[in-house]
């Protein structure tokens, strides 16, 4: 199971996240924003960090980068039904699905315009995607937060067709640390396959480091993802 | 060397944290005149010969595409400098 994680001038956490999908059991594959492919991976992780420098808004530069045009031709149209690509923004990596329009709404400063860094709550909502099979409907989980511009925002009409159809994958519980609308911290595409999530699971896939150990079945449910595919 | 401005505004229904604190700042220096602040962006682009309503058009298109993100910012305008 080859999963690619792509590293943007600027990111922070790829690192990370390519040590996830090697305790997940996974093959993490290194991917650059100046690469004109995938190379064949089954999935692919935008990690969390500052790609570009935030220049302009969060992920608006990263999204024209030559792999991102890969990754949004591989993805598919966001409403269609059939699985295209799997495809995990964390963060930064949510910011720059938003920007491609791969997700709807956008992500802006935290309502109380502080940087927040905390161990976070939240209920997983949508468990028929790639990312999140391996959790129950519902369940509570906890893994680090840290974000700047993590306010997910979209107009009524959008967050109504979000949660009608049940595309919220995520929601922050025991408080809302961004400003978030209705509380939403991740959220999919209309067949599941691509996931943007604030919070950062990668950061949580081992017992001595963070919070536990809740982060590991994202990247476990993919590979049965691709595994099944 | 012609130029031409493009302003962006993040759309009214969107918060706007960075307005916020410029309103709560001017309050607090006393410009109390001011009861609320938005804060957007100004491009300029800079072309090579005159601004032709084509280099308007492709502003304009370029606002739209890079400069601009339609889900919460508007382009409020887009004309050429000292227009």
């Amino acid at each position: 199971m080859r999963i690619g994680i792509v590293t943007f001038p600027g990111s922070l956490d790829d690192v990370d996240a390519a040590r996830a999908v090697r305790v997940a059991g996974g093959e993490p594959v290194r991917l650059w924003h100046g690469d004109e492919s995938v190379h064949g991976v089954d999935a692919v992780v935008l990690p969390g960090g500052f790609s570009y420098g935030d220049y302009l808004r969060c992920g608006a530069i990263a999204r024209f980068s030559p792999i991102m045009s890969e990754v949004v031709r591989l993805a598919g149209p966001p409403d269609a039904t059939s699985p295209g690509l799997p495809v995990l923004g964390i963060c930064n990596g949510f910011q720059v699905l938003c920007e491609s329009h791969l997700l709807p709404g956008a992500l802006v400063r935290n309502d109380h315009r502080k940087f927040v860094c905390r161990d976070q709550h939240l209920r997983i909502e949508r468990t028929t995607t790639p990312w999140t099979s391996r959790y129950a409907d519902g369940e509570e989980i906890v893994v680090p937060l840290k974000n700047g511009e993590g306010g997910f925002v979209a107009d009524d009409a959008t967050l109504d067709r979000l949660e009608g159809e049940g595309r919220v994958v995520a929601r922050y519980l025991r408080g809302n640390p961004n400003g978030s609308y209705r509380d939403i911290a991740g959220v999919s595409n209309a067949s599941g396959t691509v996931v943007g999530l604030m919070p950062h699971p990668e950061h949580a896939v081992e017992p001595l480091f963070g919070p536990g150990t809740d982060g590991l079945r994202f990247f476990t449910s993919v590979l049965d993802a691709v595994l099944s595919a | 060397m012609g130029r031409v401005v493009v302003d962006v505004m993040p759309k009214p229904e969107i918060l706007d944290p960075q307005g916020k604190a410029v309103a709560g700042a001017l309050a607090r220096l006393g410009f109390r005149e001011f009861a609320a602040a938005r804060q957007g962006k100004r491009f300029e682009l800079e072309v090579e010969g005159d601004v032709t309503p084509e280099v308007l058009e492709r502003a304009r298109e370029a606002a739209t595409t890079l400069l601009a993100n339609p889900v919460i910012e508007d382009v409020v305008r887009v004309e050429a400098a000292g227009a």
